[in-house]
C-alpha cells in the first residue's frame, strides 16, 4: 500500500516537474519566435519586402519621431479645439463624463502641465494659459520597461505603441508613467463614441491606451491629426535629421520638456 | 494525510457551509465585474490602482512573515516554536494565493493573464513578482506537507527539505522586497519612490504577519485542544513588538526626510493623508487612526508585563494589524496617485462591489487556511496522543 503510495506520488512529482518545464520551454520558445517576428518588421519598415509584408513606398520614416508645440500661436480656444477633435474623431476616442475618462490628446492650465515651473511672478496669462498634452513618446519610455507582456513597446523610429490584443490590463504602466499620458478602458468603449471611423479599430473594456504619433498615418505618408490640424503650429519631424523642420525650429527657439529631471527624454518640445 | 479535512464537529461543517454561502455571494459580483468591467469599481483614470492592488501588497507581507518563525526554529534550533511552525507555514500558503486572487481579479484583461507567462519580459518587476510569488507557494507546500507527514509518521523529516527550508528563508525576503520594487522604481511617484521602501514592508511584514497568525491561533484555540505553547506565544509577541518599532522607525524617516527637505512633491502625499489637501480629505480618518492605533500597540507591546498579559496583548495586536494594515492595505497605494502628474487631487474610496470582490479573495484564504489548519491540527493531536 505504503509502496503504491510512493510510486503514485512519484508519478505525479515527475509528471508536474514535466508540464512546468515545458511550459517554462514554450514561454521560451515564443520568446524566441517574437524575437524573429519583431527583426521581420524592423526589415520591411526598412524598405524590404518580406512575405506579405510591404511597406507603403509613400510611407514617412524617421530616425526618432518628435514634436515641437508653438505655444505662441495657440491663441483662440479654437486653436486647441481643432487639434483636439481631429485626434478624437480618427481613433474613436470615447467621450466618457467621469473620471474614467479616455484621453489621448487634451488641454492642461500650464501650472498643472508644469508643476515644477512655480513662479508666483509668471508671466501675466501663461500661470492659466491652456497647453497641449499627450504622450511624451520617452526616449526611455518607463512604461514600456515595466510593461509585464511587452504590449506595450518602442519602435526604432521612436514611437511607443500598443499592443491592444496583448494587454492584459494590470496598469502598471499608469502607474509607471510620470506624464499621466495613459487612460485604461475600465468599461466597454463603444457605446461612448459618437460616430464610429471605419478606418481605426475601436479598443475593447480592460486595455490600456494613448497616443501613437499616427503611426497609421505615417504609414500612409501622412503627418498626425492633430499637426495637420493646427495650422503650423505644431511641427513634426525627425530629430536625427539636422536639416529637418523641427530641428531648424529648435535651434532658433527657446524650448522646455516635460520633467526632463526624470531623465525618460520626452519627444515632445514645447516653444514659449 | 488531506482526509483529515473531510472528517470534522458540526461547527467546523458550519464553518465550511458559511464561507462557501460567503463566497458565492462575492463571485456574484466578480461576475458583474467580469461582464461589465473595472468601472465597477472607485477607480479612475488618476487613481488607477486601488483596494484589489493594495491587499495584495498587504497579503505578500502576511506571506512573507512566516521567515519570523522559520528563523529562530530552524537556523537557532528554538523548538518552542515547534508546535506554531506549520500553523505559520500553512497560513502563508493561503496568504500567497490570495496575492494571486488579488492580482487576478485587478486584471481588465483576466482572460489574458497568461500572457505574462507567454511573453516574458525580463525588465518587467511584475513579471519576477508573478515569479517569486509562485516560488514561494510551491516552497511552503512542499516544505509543510512533507515536515508535516514526517511527523505524522514519527520519523525526521527527509534530507532534502533542509536546503529547501534555507532557501525558503531568503525567497520570503525577495517576494516582498520584489514587491517593494514595484513602487520603488517608479519615476514621478515621489511617496512611493524611496530607497527605504523594501526595509519598511519587511518590517511592516514581520509585526503584522505574526500578529495575524497570533490572532488566528487564540481563535483556533477556542475550538480545538491543540495548544501552540505558552513560550511561543511570548517569543512571537517579542518579535512582534521588535517589528513593529523597526516599521514605526523607518515611517519616521521618511517623514524627516520629506519634511525637513520641505520638497512639496515629497510632503503632499504626507499632508494629504494627514491633513488632507486643497479640501480633499477622504482618507483623513483613517490616515489619523494609524498613527493612534500603532502608538497604543506599541505602548501595550513593549512593557513586558502587559505583553504577557493575553488579553491586553489581543488588544494590542487587533490595533497593530488595523494600523498597518491602514497603512499598507489602504493608504500607501491611493497616495502614490495623489497629488498626480498635473498637481491635482483625484480621491479614492471603493465601492460596495469592489469590497465584495475583496472580501470573496479573503474567503478564498479563510477556506484554505481552514482547511489547511484542521490537516495540521488533527495530524498534530494524534501524534501527541
Amino acid at each position: 500500500m505504503d509502496s503504491d503510495k510512493r510510486r503514485f506520488l512519484r508519478f505525479m512529482g515527475i509528471s508536474t516537474g514535466l508540464v512546468i518545464g515545458s511550459g517554462f520551454l514554450g514561454g521560451l520558445s515564443s520568446a524566441l519566435r517574437l524575437g524573429t517576428k519583431l527583426g521581420g518588421s524592423a526589415l520591411a519598415a526598412q524598405g524590404a519586402v518580406s512575405g506579405s509584408l510591404i511597406s507603403s513606398p509613400s510611407a514617412l520614416k524617421a530616425g526618432r519621431w518628435a514634436m515641437a508645440i508653438d505655444l505662441r500661436k495657440f491663441k483662440t480656444n479654437d486653436d486647441y479645439r481643432r487639434c483636439i477633435d481631429a485626434c478624437d474623431e480618427i481613433h474613436n476616442i470615447p467621450d466618457i463624463p467621469t473620471g474614467q475618462e479616455i484621453k489621448w490628446v487634451w488641454e492642461e492650465p500650464y501650472e498643472n502641465a508644469f508643476p515644477e515651473q512655480q513662479n508666483h511672478y509668471l508671466e501675466k496669462g501663461l500661470k492659466d494659459k491652456p497647453i497641449l498634452l499627450m504622450c511624451n513618446q520617452c526616449e526611455y519610455p518607463p512604461c514600456v520597461r515595466v510593461c509585464p507582456t511587452g504590449a506595450t513597446f518602442k519602435r526604432r523610429d521612436g514611437i511607443v505603441m500598443m499592443d491592444y490584443h496583448r494587454c492584459i490590463g494590470c496598469r502598471y504602466c499608469m502607474a509607471a508613467c510620470p506624464y499621466g499620458s495613459r487612460s485604461f478602458n475600465f468599461q466597454d468603449p463603444r457605446p461612448f463614441i459618437k460616430h464610429i471611423c471605419p478606418d481605426y479599430p475601436t479598443r475593447t473594456k480592460g486595455v490600456v491606451e494613448k497616443c501613437d504619433f499616427c503611426a497609421e498615418r505615417l504609414d500612409k505618408g501622412l503627418l498626425p491629426a492633430c499637426v495637420e490640424a493646427s495650422n503650423g503650429a505644431m511641427v513634426f519631424g525627425d530629430l536625427d535629421d539636422p536639416n529637418s523642420d523641427i530641428r531648424k525650429l529648435l535651434s532658433k527657439s527657446f524650448s522646455i520638456r516635460r520633467k526632463p529631471e526624470l531623465g525618460t527624454q520626452p519627444s515632445i518640445f514645447y516653444i514659449l | 494525510m488531506i482526509e483529515k479535512a473531510f472528517y470534522g464537529s458540526k461547527k467546523y461543517w458550519a464553518w465550511i457551509v458559511f464561507l462557501f454561502i460567503l463566497l458565492g455571494t462575492c463571485f456574484h459580483f466578480y461576475l458583474i465585474q467580469f461582464s461589465e468591467g473595472l468601472t465597477i469599481t472607485g477607480m479612475s483614470r488618476n487613481v488607477s490602482w486601488g483596494l484589489y492592488i493594495a491587499q495584495f501588497t498587504y497579503l505578500v507581507g502576511v506571506a512573507a512573515s512566516a521567515v519570523m518563525l522559520v528563523i529562530p526554529y530552524y537556523l537557532h534550533h528554538y523548538k518552542a516554536f515547534s508546535r506554531m511552525m506549520i500553523l505559520g507555514e500553512f497560513m502563508a500558503i493561503a496568504a500567497v494565493t490570495m496575492c494571486m486572487l488579488f492580482i487576478f481579479v485587478d486584471l481588465g484583461q483576466p482572460m489574458r493573464v497568461m500572457n505574462v507567462l507567454l511573453y516574458p519580459q525580463l525588465h518587467s518587476v511584475m513579471f519576477w513578482d508573478m515569479t517569486v510569488l509562485g516560488g514561494y507557494l510551491v516552497l511552503n507546500l512542499l516544505i509543510g506537507f512533507t515536515t508535516l507527514e514526517a511527523e505524522r509518521k514519527a520519523a525526521p523529516p527527509p534530507g532534502w527539505v533542509k536546503p529547501l527550508i534555507y532557501l525558503s528563508v531568503l525567497w520570503a525576503i525577495s517576494i516582498h522586497t520584489v514587491t517593494a520594487f514595484l513602487y520603488a522604481g517608479l519615476p514621478g511617484r515621489p511617496y512611493w519612490m524611496s530607497a527605504i521602501m523594501a526595509a519598511r514592508f519587511l518590517a511592516g511584514a514581520f509585526c503584522s504577519g505574526p500578529a495575524i497568525l497570533l490572532l488566528l491561533v487564540f481563535l483556533a484555540q477556542r475550538f480545538v485542544k491543540y495548544r501552540v505553547g505558552e513560550e511561543s506565544i511570548k517569543a512571537l509577541a517579542k518579535i512582534v513588538a521588535y517589528a513593529m518599532s523597526a516599521n514605526v522607525f523607518f515611517l519616521l524617516l521618511e517623514v524627516f526626510t520629506a519634511f525637513y527637505s520641505r520638497i512639496p512633491d515629497e510632503m503632499n502625499p504626507f499632508k494629504y493623508l494627514f491633513a488632507g489637501l486643497d479640501g480633499h480629505t477622504a482618507l483623513r480618518v483613517r490616515a489619523v487612526l494609524r498613527p493612534g492605533l500603532g502608538i497604543a500597540s506599541l505602548a501595550i507591546l513593549i512593557p513586558p508585563q502587559s505583553r504577557n498579559n493575553t488579553k491586553l496583548l489581543t488588544v494590542a495586536l487587533i490595533a497593530l494589524v488595523v494600523s498597518t494594515w491602514i497603512d499598507k492595505g489602504f493608504s500607501l497605494i491611493a497616495a502614490g496617485f495623489v497629488p498626480n502628474p498635473f498637481g491635482r487631487i483625484t480621491e479614492y474610496l471603493p465601492t460596495f462591489p469592489e469590497i465584495m470582490i475583496a472580501l470573496g479573495v479573503y474567503t478564498v484564504g479563510l477556506l484554505i487556511l481552514t482547511v489547511l489548519w484542521k490537516v495540521a491540527i488533527s495530524v498534530k493531536e494524534k501524534t501527541a496522543a
